[in-house]
């Protein structure tokens, strides 16, 4: 009797939740199924079976110049990300192994430079990049992008290093460690976990950054996040090649997503919920 | 554990972040305030003059200012009930023993990774188009007049979009909280005679109070925030109808060039994000150690 | 060799002062044990021995040499700690390599060491495991193979037993002893746990709030505690306190008899009182008995096979001759 109902419920549950994913997941589901569509089917009304041609992937990249805004995305994304570690290694480590009576106060202080908005800047970084010439460029985005993106790295750094126990460097001390094979054999190996899963997040971050990629580029640095919202009007692509522009977008991002869900969660609450 | 020697090798290792994020925070926060007391436009950059508290006064007694505030506040407030209740309900549902659970996540997640310019274009396109989306279709296939959403609705069909990049989020952050619940505190709530629906609200809620606040904290900062949404899909409009804060000071900066106004609006966005962060800090306070 | 002298050692932390000025001397091959409540810095005094914390003042002499600002590897100590803070990523084998592979010890040796020591502590089977995959005690024993293989000065062990259920404690116990017997090392040894301090030690050092309260042999301490917090502390059930007129009659502000120097009799005694808690032990039975008014409960071992009931009439008799007397200081009345 028992298994029975149990078994029912589990029938009834997980209906449930395919019909919420299927209905959540459908916008997307819907591109990519419009993306393999011709740009007469696409318009001529509801259809889930396309004729998978891959023609409207070619059309953006042969007649949109495609692969600019997809490189650029990546060498911000990546760029930004590096020198974002380069600098939140260092901060994170110290705050996490040599903690001083400040350090609370400090973490505090830089997530609270996530909470002035980016909109009340943006008359002077404007300015200022119309001014040193690093408006449009990727040097000058990539360093943006690092800016706004260290506080939760630093963040998310310290919560991975604080997980590593005070002893153990204490044992490798006492077992006769210089600090350089401190960090070469027993830091670094234990803390790589967490420093891919930073990287992993602030790649995504920087990938789906929006507001300051459209304000500081036109056309030569834009990453794709600026390339398709200058779609807005629909005169620019039609709805197959529209679509095909957005999966590939989104593609790669979507999959480092679905790898990285739990460390998501860590750093996008600041650690606060793991 | 600090020793003298590691305690000046960590104040040299803290030194480039905090620096950094310091100038990052004083240099343009201090620029913005500057010219929000000057005559600045940058179709005229020769006229440059001190303008004393008139920008402010301009960029308030603007109609579309409070248009702005009050769009503001019913995206973050829409937004935030929004995936919370869903967010919870859906957690909840996840959270029981079903088949595909993981593939389940996976699509449930999806929308957060869509970069925004692409989620307010597929829900332009795809889905909200009166002639070409998918609810026009239903509509038509329901013999109902299709709704042209970003014309009647643009506000709410903002909601709608910035919703459903936010609700995996929500949802993500719940079910994780949900998984940490003690198993044993429900059996010994059901031992004790607690209903489905009291242990909902007399364990599980509580449990989920902090991964709630945090829910509630973060989307809000972001949500302050919004901007791509609008520009790809209403521009604001029709008038101020979609306008909110970011997107009005936006417009001043960028297309009236008005460089002093669009200041002033910055600095007032600043205290006005900080108000909010304050009082949220204070009412959910509590839940956070 | 392994001496250890500590001269007027202070700690500071900030503006509190968590160890007074302190001396203390630690012989060679002595098996010594700080105990004291949680707090009282015994843990502190370890790591400064260790040359994790820095001292504010004073010197830390070992073998007579000055270490005081000698880096702790260099001061041939070796430390098995609480979380037993082994290398997560590395093999039992590695883990125990380490401290020699820090050292350029060549690879021959370092494996006859590995090997002696997975031998003497029955981790042979387990040298290509991850900490990981190991029980709470073996992890114990990883670290104090990584610990022995240095063949060092002396062993600290900073409360290694805590982490351990009880049953694998008491093995633990013996084997940490067996060890010391073995080795004749050096060992000084922090718990808050009085019975470990009472089994292994040679010598016991009592401390509370960075004072001293008493140093001497386990017997010492038991037979002649020089004041009421040692006397509360160190046994097990505890001793009776009793303050007031019983006290003043034997002319102290405060008396303590143990429960063993109680005799126990259903019909005629010094002190009247019923019978509460009984605990069974088989060989020996400890009666909580109340209403004596001396104190809320007075503790009394009597044998496994005496016949009392809870709320039975009951007669105790302290033997005279093994009370302990405190003024109203606390101070031992000799």
């Amino acid at each position: 009797m028992a298994r029975a109902s149990s078994r029912r419920s589990r029938i009834g549950y997980t209906i449930a939740a395919w019909v919420v994913a299927l209905t959540l997941f459908f916008p997307i589901l819907y591109t990519i199924i419009t993306s393999l569509k011709t740009e007469q089917e696409a318009i001529s009304g509801f259809s889930l079976i396309p004729s998978f041609t891959l023609s409207s992937f070619e059309a953006v990249q042969t007649q949109n110049n495609y692969w600019r805004p997809f490189t650029n995305s990546v060498i911000l994304a990546v760029g930004s990300t590096i020198l974002a570690l380069i600098v939140a290694i260092p901060a994170a480590w110290a705050m996490a192994f040599s903690p001083t009576k400040h350090t609370k106060n400090i973490l505090m202080w830089m997530l609270s430079t996530k909470m002035m908005p980016a909109v009340a800047v943006l008359v002077p970084i404007y300015l200022i990049f119309l001014r040193t010439g690093l408006m449009d460029t990727r040097i000058g985005l990539t360093v943006m992008l690092m800016l706004i993106n260290l506080p939760i790295v630093v963040w998310m750094l310290y919560t991975y290093f604080r997980e590593i126990p005070g002893e153990i460097l204490e044992a490798a001390r006492m077992d006769g460690a210089s600090l350089k094979d401190e960090i070469l054999y027993v830091l670094t190996p234990m803390a790589i976990p967490g420093i891919a899963s930073t990287m992993l997040l602030n790649v995504i971050l920087a990938w789906n950054e929006a507001f300051w990629t459209i304000q500081l580029t036109t056309t030569n640095a834009a990453p794709l996040s600026a390339f398709i919202a200058s779609f807005s009007s629909p005169q620019g692509l039609f709805w197959a090649k529209l679509s095909a522009a957005s999966v590939m977008a989104i593609a790669p991002i979507l999959i480092m997503g679905w790898f990285s869900q739990k460390q998501l969660v860590r750093g996008l609450t600041f650690g606060a919920v793991k | 554990m600090a020793t003298r020697q590691t305690a000046g090798l960590a104040r040299l290792m803290r030194a480039p972040a905090i620096i950094l994020l310091l100038i990052w925070m004083i240099v343009p926060l201090g620029m913005t305030l500057y010219y929000s007391f000057q005559n600045y436009n940058l179709l005229n950059p020769a006229a440059i003059s001190w303008a004393g508290w008139f920008n402010y006064q301009y960029f308030v007694t603007d109609p579309a200012f409070m248009a702005a505030i009050r769009n503001t506040l019913v995206l973050v407030l829409g937004v935030l009930t929004i995936t919370v209740v869903l967010g919870i309900a859906i957690a909840l549902l996840i959270d029981k023993p079903i088949w595909g659970q993981g593939i389940v996540r996976i699509l449930i997640i999806s929308p957060f990774f869509v970069m925004p310019p692409v989620a307010a274009l597929i829900w332009k396109n795809m889905i909200m188009h009166p002639s070409y989306g998918v609810f026009a279709d239903i509509a038509r296939f329901l013999g109902l007049q299709p709704v042209d959403w970003f014309a009647q609705y643009p506000l709410t069909s903002i909601v709608i979009i910035v919703a459903w990049q936010w609700l995996p989020f929500a949802t993500l952050i719940l079910l994780t909280a949900l998984q940490s619940l003690d198993g044993e505190q429900m059996e010994a709530a059901e031992m004790d005679g607690a209903g489905a629906i009291s242990r909902f609200v007399h364990l599980t809620l509580p449990h989920m109070a902090r991964a709630i606040t945090v829910v509630i904290l973060i989307q809000t900062i972001f949500l302050l925030g919004i901007y791509a949404e609008i520009l790809v899909t209403t521009n604001g409009g029709p008038g101020n109808a979609s306008t909110n804060l970011t997107y009005l000071i936006y417009r001043a900066a960028r297309l009236n060039f008005d460089i002093g106004g669009a200041a002033a609006g910055g600095i007032i966005a600043v205290i006005l994000a900080n108000l909010v962060a304050i009082f949220l800090m204070r009412a959910v306070g509590k839940n956070l150690d | 060799m392994g001496r250890i002298t500590l001269e007027a050692v202070t700690k500071r932390f900030g503006e509190v002062e968590v160890i007074p000025p302190l001396n203390l001397d630690i012989d060679d091959g002595e098996f010594v044990v700080f105990v004291g409540p949680s707090g009282c810095g015994k843990s502190t005094l370890l790591r400064l021995i260790a040359g994790l914390e820095d001292t504010s003042g004073g010197r830390i002499l070992i073998d007579g040499k000055d270490a005081t600002d000698t880096p702790p590897a260099k001061r041939g100590l070796a430390m098995v700690f609480q979380s037993y803070a082994l290398y997560p990523h590395m093999s039992v084998r590695k883990n125990i390599a380490f401290p020699m592979r820090m050292a350029g010890v060549p690879q021959d040796e370092q494996d006859r060491r590995i090997t002696a020591a997975a031998k003497a502590l029955n981790l042979t089977d387990y040298l290509d495991r991850k900490p990981g995959q190991l029980s709470g005690g073996q992890r114990q024993r990883v670290a104090i193979g990584r610990a022995i293989v240095r063949e060092p000065a002396a062993f600290l062990f900073d409360e290694p037993l805590s982490n351990l259920d009880a049953a694998l404690r008491v093995g633990m116990r013996l084997e940490i002893s067996e060890l010391h017997n073995r080795l004749k090392t050096t060992m000084v040894y922090v718990t808050h746990d009085q019975v470990e301090a009472m089994t292994m030690a040679d010598k016991i050092v009592v401390l509370r709030a960075g004072f001293i309260e008493q140093v001497g042999s386990p017997m010492d301490l038991y037979r002649a505690p020089k004041n009421l917090f040692v006397a509360g502390f160190i046994g097990s059930p505890k001793m009776n306190l009793i303050d007031g007129p019983e006290a003043a009659r034997h002319g102290a502000h405060t008396i303590g008899i143990r429960p063993e120097h109680i005799a126990v009799s259903p019909t005629a005694g010094t002190w009247q009182g019923r019978v509460g808690v009984s605990e069974h032990l088989g060989s020996d039975t400890f009666f909580y008995v109340e209403g004596t008014g001396l104190a809320e409960t007075i503790t009394v071992r009597a044998g496994g096979d005496i016949d009392l009931h809870h709320g039975d009439t009951v007669f105790l008799t302290p033997d005279a001759a093994q009370m302990h007397r405190f003024d109203d200081t606390g101070a031992r009345i000799a």
